[in-house]
């Protein structure tokens, strides 16, 4: 692991953080129940990115098989919340 | 692979994590400062798609380095998210606008004028027996 990457893959993390804190931010705050959802959508895309320069800094490959989980679920979890607040029914 | 390549490929990588980093924040800010649903949805649909692209990318790059053959699995994640996310915004705003019917624009002047209304008013005739039914009940 060399200066450049370690540095790069460092100042990436600390964004990442501060990101997924913002919307951790708005989830608690946001007024209604759509703005929950977008801030849980927001925050499971960050966490994939945060994932993906985890593997790199460990120079592990198995983060992957997790971010692409997270990738499958989160979305599952984005649309069953947002079709339960439109249908009040999730399979119909 | 020279000293040389070997420290320009780690250029790539990082400037990539930064530049992708930076766009997930610059999203994640604009998701939490925006006053408005309609502007919010903006943000993060956007700029979070193009941070983690850039994330993709420079994963892809240091595991070929790394691995010494072609690193397709970060592709899979990225074509997913590019095809998902319009999707979950698309229902999220459609989530917005059941909630607040008042947000939504208003309809078409040539809808209010729909000579098929006049006529229509007298088929649920039939339909006003089994509607009083409960109430005997």
């Amino acid at each position: 692991m060399s200066v450049i990457l370690s540095t790069g893959t460092g100042i990436a993390i600390g964004l990442l953080g501060l990101a997924m804190l913002l919307c951790a931010i708005r989830l608690v705050r946001g007024p209604s129940v759509a703005d929950r959802v977008l801030a849980l959508d927001t925050l499971y895309v960050n966490s994939l990115a945060l994932l993906m320069t985890l593997g790199i800094r460990l120079a592990e490959p198995a983060f992957f098989d997790a971010a692409l989980l997270i990738a499958l679920l989160g979305f599952l979890a984005t649309v069953a919340l947002a079709k339960y607040r439109l249908q009040g029914d999730i399979i119909d | 692979m020279t000293e040389f390549a070997t420290t320009a490929t780690d250029l790539v990588i990082a400037a990539l994590l930064v530049g992708g980093s930076s766009f997930a924040l610059i999203g994640s800010i604009g998701l939490a400062r925006f006053r408005d649903f309609y502007k919010r949805i903006h943000g993060p649909t956007k700029a979070t798609t193009l941070g983690v692209g850039c994330a993709l990318l420079a994963s892809s790059i240091f595991f070929t380095r790394l691995q010494g053959s072609f690193s397709s699995r970060e592709l899979l994640i990225a074509i997913f998210l590019f095809i998902t996310a319009p999707i979950s915004a698309h229902l999220m705003v459609k989530t917005a606008l059941a909630e607040d019917p008042a947000s939504s624009p208003p309809p078409q002047p040539a809808a209010a004028q729909d000579p098929s209304s006049t006529t229509a008013s007298a088929v649920p005739s039939t339909g006003t027996s089994t509607v009083k039914a409960p109430t005997a009940g």
